[in-house]
C-alpha cells in the first residue's frame, strides 16, 4: 500500500552568500514607508507529491531530489516539510505541521 | 587532417551556430551534439556554447546537466578530454560540478549585454596559448547570472594552482574591483572571468570569444582562444585521447 506525500521544499541562499535580490526587496521599502525590517533573504519553494510506502521513504525522495537538483550545495540551503499525507486506500488525509522545517 | 569539434545543442542555446561559425573558421570540422543523444561522435573537444539552456529554469545550467548529452561530456571531460563551456556552457559546467564555482545572479541584478575585457591570467594552457600578446581582450558578455562566487578558501586554491584563467580588468589593464567597477560586470569575486578544472582539461568563462572572432565583429579577440581549443583537440587527438596537452601547448 503506498500514499500520497506533499512537500514543499524551501532553497534559501546560505548565510554569507550575496543575495542581491533579497537587497533590493530591503531597497524598496523605503518607498513603502516600512521600517525596521532587515536581513531580507530571497530563495524558492517548490512544492510537490511523492507516492511512497510511508512517510520516510518519501522524505528521502525529496531529500534526494533537494540536494542533488532543486539546490546547489555551494550556495543554497534548503529545508523539506511535509503539508499532508493522502493513504490511497482510505483517503484519509492530515496536514503534517508536526514534522515541518526539520532544517 | 582536420579536426572534428562537437558543439552541443540544449533546446535554448542561442549560440551555437556562432561558434560553429568561428571552429569552421579556425579550420575545424564543427559538429552539433544534439541533448538527447549520448554519442559525442568521436569528437576530440566539445564546446558548450551560450544561451539559455531549457530556458534557465530553476538555475541556469541545471537541468542541462542532467541530459543525456552531458553525462556523455561528464564522462570525457573525466577521461582527459577538451571541454569548454562559454557563458551558459559554463554555467552548465559549473553546475555539473565539472569546473569550481557558481554563477550567481549579478550584482546590479541586471542582465548585461556589452563589451568588456578580461586578461589571460595564464597563458600556457590549452585554452589560451594562442590568445596572442599580453593584452587585455575585449569580448562581449551577455548574461544575467554571471557574479562568479566560491568559497575563500576554494578561491585562494584556484589562484595557488594557476586555475584563474581569465579576469576582468579596466583597459589599463588593472584587475577590476568586486562592486561599484563596471569592469567588472557581474560583481565576480576577485573579478574572476573564467576557470578550469584542477586537471586542467575543462574550462568556462563568461564572455564570448565567439562573438569577437572577426573583425567584421568588432572585434578579433577572441578568435585567439578558439584557435588555442582546435590547437589543442588536434594536437589532443594525435597524441591519444587528449593526454599531454599542457606539454604540446607550449
Amino acid at each position: 500500500m503506498t500514499a500520497e506525500y506533499r512537500f514543499a521544499v524551501n532553497v534559501t541562499p546560505k548565510p554569507g552568500i550575496l543575495d542581491p535580490q533579497g537587497r533590493a526587496v530591503e531597497g524598496s521599502l523605503d518607498h513603502l514607508g516600512i521600517a525596521g525590517v532587515s536581513a531580507v533573504r530571497v530563495g524558492r519553494r517548490v512544492e510537490l507529491s511523492v507516492a511512497a510506502a510511508d512517510e520516510a521513504a518519501a522524505r528521502a525522495v525529496v531529500e534526494r531530489l533537494a540536494a542533488e537538483l532543486l539546490s546547489n550545495p555551494l550556495i543554497e540551503a534548503f529545508g523539506v516539510e511535509l503539508l499532508q499525507a493522502t493513504s490511497s486506500t482510505t483517503s484519509d488525509a492530515r496536514a503534517g505541521t508536526a514534522e515541518a522545517g526539520a532544517r | 587532417m582536420t579536426v572534428r569539434i562537437g558543439v552541443v545543442v540544449f533546446p535554448g542555446s542561442n549560440c551555437d551556430r556562432d561558434t560553429l561559425h568561428a571552429l569552421d573558421l579556425a579550420g575545424a570540422e564543427p559538429l552539433e551534439l544534439w541533448h538527447e543523444q549520448a554519442s559525442l561522435d568521436g569528437v576530440a573537444g566539445v564546446i558548450l556554447p551560450g544561451g539559455f539552456a531549457y530556458g534557465d529554469y530553476l538555475r541556469a545550467g541545471v537541468i542541462a546537466r542532467f541530459s543525456p548529452v552531458m553525462r556523455s561530456v561528464a564522462a570525457f571531460a573525466n577521461d582527459g578530454g577538451l571541454v569548454l563551456g562559454v557563458c551558459n556552457g559554463f554555467q552548465v559546467l559549473a553546475e555539473a560540478g565539472l569546473v569550481p564555482g557558481a554563477l550567481l545572479r549579478n550584482r546590479g541584478l541586471r542582465f548585461l549585454g556589452r563589451d568588456i575585457r578580461i586578461a589571460v591570467e595564464q597563458p600556457d594552457t590549452p585554452f589560451t596559448h594562442l590568445a596572442g600578446p599580453r593584452r587585455p581582450l575585449r569580448l562581449p558578455v551577455a548574461h544575467g547570472e554571471g557574479c562568479f562566487f566560491a568559497d575563500p578558501a576554494t578561491l585562494d586554491g584556484l589562484e595557488r594552482d594557476g586555475q584563474v584563467l581569465f579576469r576582468y580588468v579596466r583597459e589599463d589593464g588593472t584587475v577590476a574591483a568586486e562592486t561599484d567597477d563596471p569592469a567588472n560586470p557581474n560583481g565576480s569575486l576577485r573579478a574572476i572571468a573564467g576557470v578550469r578544472n584542477a586537471a586542467g582539461n575543462v574550462a568556462g568563462l563568461m564572455p564570448h570569444p565567439e562573438r569577437a572572432s572577426e573583425a567584421v565583429l568588432g572585434s578579433d579577440d577572441g578568435f585567439g582562444l578558439i584557435r588555442s581549443f582546435v590547437a589543442s583537440a588536434e594536437a589532443g587527438a594525435r597524441s591519444d585521447a587528449g593526454r599531454g596537452l599542457e606539454v604540446i601547448a607550449r
